[in-house]
């Protein structure tokens, strides 16, 4: 039943073991490896290192298993995003965490290293939560296998969700199992006015108010808020809603949610400063220090800000909420500030630590987290 | 490693100055109740138990230990169904159950900060005056403590639709075995670096000692119903699950029964369950009012759809709870049948349960032993339980082959050894046959990372390649264990 509503623009090609090859080569002769898919993200984290040893994985795609009713579906790294979201459209299925493709290339083995999950994020969980698999080339070259397909499995370590925003640092991604969910048999956006602290403020209450809330935006005076359920669900959200104050449907909403997860929206368009990325915990107020050109998304949760303030400001203030702030194109704007907030020193260590135990020689990716990472 | 009296002096001296005399149990009949966790097949007592109440404490006690080389196991309520807190002949247990206090419950972030030793329950109960709770509840929820559901990654019957505890906990606090008090994830969505708040859940204990715990919390459904489908096959019941999943319906819990669990849950709590089924379903749903009702409907149609012989809605809290009493004394009720059981774990997609069911049935009738299921059939997370006399000679070695083979058959179906119970001591054998070689040095080069002498609950988890070439070798002999009474390690 499953493979064979496979979209044709997927090819089946399995390289595994000429990347493997590639690998060991690289572990023999101590060579760095820039590991590439789709070539989307490149502006993300720090530079890549500088070499022409690449391990190309665009050309490793297909689809391994899918099969609807299991809800998880198991793909070669290689496979672009959108080809895959495409599969699952058809078959009324969606990646919940909605990850970004910031071009038509980028691929899903990206998509985990990278670990940057979109809109519906924090309503329906992130790629971590999502990841069940993967099958990788470690640093002693060989291929192994964790995790798997079902929902629940506690065999060994947890190296598929180690992989997620490992940026490349800890092996090669060859497939994956993801947790796929039911697409929303229907899908609304309302708008509406509110200062930041008006809007911070409705994303509070909603949040124990049982709404089928899938996203949340605030930007230059308006809220924007997505529903995503059954008609009956949706009326009733909007009954409940309409007597907490008086909104607008959102024309083309779809265009909107696309635009925030794309980053294609006029906020990020014109950015022409640093664009900083603030995680922030839920209940985080109005930020006095960055009353100037931000757009907020998951009630809060996430701030993008673009600022030239002094890296060691925005950091100071963000980490006095208790949150983290990621410089998001850094290389373009602030080449001699490290993207990623610096860690606890006992922690780092132990991050080090892990990175040597599992890439010996110090081959995947180097550099691109920390410096030493 | 030194002589044994003599590393055991040394170490007992390091601790006395660190802890009060009556929270290091040395005597033999105050370590006796330590030396075993829930699995009870297995049984070893500690140098020490040694009862810290405060992070400084702990730390202490681990630089000790490091430095004296002496293993440490964790232990939290010591509920666990795999051995994971066994002590070690030449270690101490590291008794976490006094830190057990609440330590924030911040309803606007809706978090609750709690020391390791809190129980599960007890966070729900905190949370309810805010009308939240905190979601993964595993069986032992009355007893486990959040610290040995951190390590074990406990789920629970809501797991399908609210995630195992990976999903609901915000930051856990970590002693390294170097003694470095060290913070996982955050308070917020993106912590940096890598997740290796996700690596220590579910690492019974084997990475570090976690002593500090934020969980997320929700807000309380506002109505759930329970409905129970009688089916007069099995693979009806099997199928039934995974008819549900195609509507686009994700249950709070979507629990199945064979017949023998059936009779011996309706015996013991008198939930009106229909002894004659072949197998029944209970499948509770959740949501505001108006969406419930819809779930309701399309879960009838689709269990009409899987050939259900009947359907029974509750119509009260009462009728709810009576309908899950029945499950949730499954367990005990099939004590009462049996003189022992062993308790498996395997999970498996979903689209085999039938095919698996069938062919468990098949080992039972060859190692002449019953088996009960009653599983959380929603995420295909078996439970059979293997019923045996472990006063007759030779039926505990034949309970465990047949375990053994049950999982080995989880794993040959696509599945694993494990879904929610851990490792631990308990199938060490097993890991030998889902994961290769390769896969376990991958894994003892993680362990490594942290824990390099390997003192963090050493001889679990991950077995050593050593063990699993003997474990290969042995299974060219039909499973006949040669030599069954010498340790493997």
């Amino acid at each position: 039943m499953a493979l064979n509503i496979t979209p044709s623009s997927i090819v089946d090609r399995d390289i595994s073991i000429e990347l493997q090859q590639q690998v060991q080569s690289s572990i023999d002769l101590r060579s760095p490896l820039l590991i590439r898919g789709g070539d989307s993200k490149l502006f993300y984290g720090r530079d890549p290192v500088e070499t022409s040893n690449i391990l190309e994985l665009k050309n490793h795609t297909g689809i391994i298993n899918y099969d609807p009713t299991e809800l998880v579906v198991t793909v070669r790294a290689g496979t672009r995003l959108l080809d895959l979201e495409l599969l699952l459209e058809k078959n009324q299925q969606i990646l919940s965490f909605e990850p970004p493709m910031f071009n038509q290339q980028s691929t899903i083995g990206g998509v985990v290293a990278a670990g940057i999950s979109g809109p519906r994020r924090a309503f329906s969980g992130s790629i971590r939560d999502a990841i069940l698999g993967v099958e990788m080339i470690n640093g002693d070259g060989k291929i192994v296998k964790f995790g798997g397909e079902v929902m629940k499995n506690v065999a060994g370590y947890d190296m598929s969700r180690l992989m997620v925003r490992s940026m490349g640092t800890l092996g090669v991604i060859l497939n994956l199992s993801l947790r796929v969910m039911p697409k929303p048999e229907k899908e609304i956006s309302l708008i509406l006015d509110a200062t930041q602290g008006e809007g911070l403020a409705y994303c509070k209450q909603w949040r124990t108010q049982h709404l089928p809330l899938s996203a949340t935006s605030w930007y230059r005076g308006k809220l924007y808020l997505r529903l995503s359920g059954s008609d009956i669900t949706i009326d009733a959200a909007l009954k409940k809603l309409s007597q907490q104050m008086s909104f607008e449907f959102l024309e083309d909403d779809i265009f909107f949610w696309q635009s925030i997860r794309n980053q294609q929206h006029a906020f990020f368009n014109k950015v022409s400063k640093p664009l900083w990325r603030l995680s922030l915990p839920i209940n985080t107020p109005v930020m006095a220090r960055f009353e100037g050109d931000l757009l907020l998304e998951g009630g809060g949760t996430q701030r993008w800000v673009s600022n030239n303030a002094a890296e060691k400001i925005i950091r100071a203030v963000v980490g006095r909420h208790g949150g983290y702030a990621t410089l998001f194109n850094g290389q373009k704007h602030l080449p001699g500030v490290a993207p990623f907030p610096i860690l606890a020193p006992e922690l780092h260590k132990l991050q080090k630590n892990l990175k040597r135990k599992l890439d010996p020689q110090n081959i995947f990716n180097p550099g691109r987290l920390y410096r030493d990472i | 490693m030194n002589s044994e009296p003599e590393s055991r002096n040394n170490i007992l001296l390091a601790l006395r100055e660190i802890l009060p005399e009556k929270y290091l149990l040395t005597a033999k009949e105050d370590l006796k109740p330590y030396e075993c966790d829930g699995m009870p097949a297995y049984q070893r007592i500690p140098i020490a138990v040694a009862l810290p109440s405060t992070i400084e404490e702990v730390q202490k006690i681990i630089r000790a230990c490091e430095s004296q080389r002496i293993p440490v196991v964790a232990r939290g309520a010591g509920t666990g169904l795999s051995g994971g807190a066994l002590p070690h002949e030449g270690g101490i247990i590291l008794g976490l159950s006094r830190f057990n206090t609440i330590i924030d419950i911040d309803h606007e972030n809706m978090t609750m900060r709690v020391q390791p030793g809190v129980r599960n329950l007890a966070i729900s109960e905190a949370a309810a005056p805010y009308g939240l709770y905190y979601a993964p509840d595993p069986s032992s929820q009355i007893a486990c403590t959040i610290g040995g559901n951190v390590a074990e990654n406990a789920g629970g019957v809501h797991c399908l639709k609210y995630g195992l505890t990976v999903h609901n906990i915000l930051e856990v606090k970590i002693i390294t075995v170097e003694g470095d008090l060290v913070t996982l994830g955050s308070m917020t969505l993106d912590t940096p670096g890598y997740d290796l708040l996700a690596l220590m859940t579910g690492s019974e204990g084997m990475l570090g000692i976690i002593v500090e715990v934020v969980v997320k919390l929700l807000p309380r459904p506002l109505a759930t119903n329970v409905l129970m489908a009688s089916f007069d096959a099995v693979e009806d019941a099997a199928n039934a699950v995974a008819i549900v999943i195609s509507k686009g319906i994700i249950p709070a819990g979507l629990e199945m029964m064979d017949n023998l669990a059936i009779k011996a849950a309706e015996d013991f709590a008198n939930a009106g369950y229909p002894v004659d089924a072949e197998a029944i379903l209970l499948c509770e749903l959740d949501g505001a009012e108006e969406h419930l009702a819809e779930q309701v409907n399309i879960v009838m149609v689709a269990l009409g759809e899987a050939n259900a012989s009947n359907v029974v809605m509750a119509n009260s809290e009462q009728e709810k709870a009576q309908l899950w009493a029945g499950r949730k004394a499954a367990f005990p009720a099939v004590g009462r049948i049996s003189p022992d059981y062993y308790c498996m774990d395997g999970t498996i997609p979903r689209k085999r349960i039938a095919e698996v069911l069938v062919e468990i049935k098949a080992l039972s009738e060859k190692y002449g032993l019953r088996v009960a299921n009653v599983f959380h059939a929603g995420d295909g997370n078996l439970h059979p339980l293997i019923l045996f006399d472990a006063g007759i000679d030779g039926e505990l070695e034949k309970a465990e082959h047949f375990g053994g083979d049950i999982l080995e058959l989880c794993v040959k179906m696509g599945g694993t050894i494990t879904g929610e119970h851990g490792v631990g001591f308990e199938k060490l054998d097993q890991m030998c046959v889902q994961f290769n070689p390769d896969e376990l040095t991958h894994f003892h080069n993680i362990k490594h990372a942290f824990d390099p002498y390997e003192l963090l609950n050493p001889g679990k988890v991950i077995p050593t390649l050593h063990r699993c070439a003997e474990v290969g070798a042995m299974h060219v002999h039909n499973g006949e264990l040669p030599h069954a009474d010498i340790p493997r390690f």
